[in-house]
């Protein structure tokens, strides 16, 4: 970890109020929306601050879109600041909870929103490329970053 | 091909081989597989870091014929291994991995046993490529570099060349079939040309397939020769394949970059998540293999109203849905017609068969 936090002061949001959703037992299918995937992703502790992706608006609501029918699942976030070099972690924090949670058939893509990073769009090819994130993950101390991240999740 | 057989080309399974742990990313035909009755063998590579070696013996029909795990290549690679390639005599498998090591094995009585491990990239090594006269054996990596070893008796390897150019991660090196010429593709999105330059003794790249040759936008993942080497194919995460004349001998080059390799075609409309693997075929066929789990076949289309005089077109003849359940990482024909192997992210491996008839009778 770098002495220097790249942003010392985010802002910091308070935790949106829950909806308690009832278990649809009618469906046998184990079918998912975009608010089961948020839910599994929202508490992720951002990689350099004490709280959430959602805390600090990393992540809302409207940053998951689902098709279950083609079995894609897209994730937008937007890092707190435009040269955060924190994106590629954040961006494999959300691609490891969602491979542990949901069926691996899923294709899923993340990308930084628009607008939200200097280099948007080599960014966005990092995070995308299978077989880099495969690599990535074979790195010990990334994956014990990325785990960290991912604990305080599991309440 | 007349244009109603290829109508009727099928593709069925015929055997799933399972013993991966994790994805598998690459298939490999040993070149001797079949021939005078030979037995098939398949090496398969995964991220469970081990290589498994396949063997079929040839059956007077495919109903019984059987595969089995002859040999499991472990405790050598500590991380992925991520390409494998047999020396086109077939004696040598190399295997390319994520923990920078290259390893060299030999075929001894049956048990497969490592002779060599060559050592120099910064990183993941993603590639290995022998030359058509096995003398040359080429690797590659996200250290943006490639490097050419000359191969040497008593299994020994001499570094006699690291390139440097692409300016990102280089995902495949491929050599010609006929000529020492050597093919790199990249996450740059460009596809490099490599030659050995008469006077320097050294190898420089010759031509780059990119932005200004109608080349790839995004990351280029394979290339491959048609047989004759005048053609290559060439698939990316741009969801194209592009068809490249490769007759012109790259060495007699301008000199000015331009290179005589051009442009032909690109296939593009078939595919909408990136495309990992494209093999061409001895007898014409190109395949597919992408994000979308399915394997797509195409052949050159001699229908006059989509190809010009000087410029083919190719058409997609079938597509195989859920041709494994998560994305296919690697097809590759079989060096005698009709055979595929293909390789998953759901850790399979899948032998299949093309079935041709005019008169289609499918099951």
């Amino acid at each position: 970890m770098t002495p220097g936090l790249i942003n010392a002061n985010p802002v910091v949001h308070a935790k949106k109020e829950r909806l308690v959703r009832i278990d649809d037992s009618t469906n046998p299918n184990d079918a998912f929306d975009a608010l089961d995937i948020y839910d599994s992703v929202r508490d992720i502790r951002d990689p350099e601050h004490p709280y959430s992706l959602e805390q600090l608006s990393v992540l809302s609501e409207e940053s998951v879109t689902v098709d279950e029918k083609l079995g894609r699942i897209l994730i937008t976030f937007t890092p707190t600041v435009q040269h955060c070099s924190m994106a590629a972690v954040i961006g494999l924090c959300l691609r490891v909870k969602l491979m542990r949670s949901f069926p691996p058939h899923y294709k899923v893509d993340i990308n930084v929103s628009p607008g939200s990073h200097a280099f948007e769009d080599s960014v966005n090819k990092q995070l995308n490329d299978k077989e880099r994130v495969a690599a990535a993950l074979e790195n010990p101390n990334l994956l014990q970053l990325v785990d960290e991240c991912l604990e305080s999740n599991e309440l | 091909m007349r244009s109603e057989e290829i109508e009727a080309v099928q593709l069925s399974e015929v055997e799933v081989l399972e013993g991966h742990t994790d994805r598998v990313w690459g298939v490999a035909w040993n070149p001797v597989s079949g021939s005078g009755g030979a037995p098939s063998l398949l090496a398969s590579c995964s991220g469970d870091k081990t290589v498994r070696i396949w063997e079929n013996t040839p059956a007077p029909s495919t109903a019984s014929s059987s595969w089995v795990c002859k040999a499991v290549l472990e405790e050598t690679h500590t991380r992925t291994v991520r390409s494998c390639a047999w020396s086109p005599n077939g004696k040598l498998l190399a295997t390319a991995s994520f923990d920078a090591t290259t390893a060299i094995w030999e075929n001894v009585g049956g048990e497969f046993e490592c002779v060599a491990s060559l050592e120099g990239h910064e990183n993941e090594v993603k590639s290995v490529s022998w030359s058509a006269s096995g003398s040359l054996l080429a690797t590659c990596g996200r250290d943006k570099s490639v490097w050419i070893w000359e191969v040497q008796p008593g299994n020994e390897f001499e570094c006699v060349s690291v390139l440097q150019g692409h300016t990102q991660d280089v995902k495949m090196v491929q050599w010609h079939p006929v000529h020492e010429i050597l093919i790199s593709a990249s996450y740059d999105n460009s596809i490099k040309v490599w030659v050995e330059d008469g006077d320097s003794d050294d190898w420089i790249c010759v031509q780059t397939l990119g932005d200004s040759s109608s080349g790839h936008t995004s990351t280029v993942w394979g290339v491959s020769f048609n047989s004759s080497g005048d053609r290559m194919v060439s698939c990316s995460d741009d969801l194209t394949l592009k068809v490249w004349d490769t007759s012109a001998n790259p060495a007699e080059s301008s000199g000015d970059g331009s290179g005589p390799w051009k442009h032909l075609c690109t296939i593009s409309g078939y595919h909408d998540r990136t495309i990992f693997s494209v093999h061409w075929s001895r007898d014409g066929f190109i395949a597919s293999g992408a994000a979308d789990d399915c394997i797509r076949l195409f052949s050159e289309s001699t229908d006059d109203s989509a190809a010009t005089v000087h410029l083919p077109s190719f058409k997609m003849i079938f597509k195989k849905d859920k041709a494994h359940a998560m994305d296919v990482n690697s097809v590759q024909w079989h060096p005698l017609p009709r055979l595929l192997a293909s390789a998953g992210d759901d850790g399979t491996i899948k032998i299949w068969e093309v079935a041709q008839n005019s008169l289609a009778n499918n099951d």
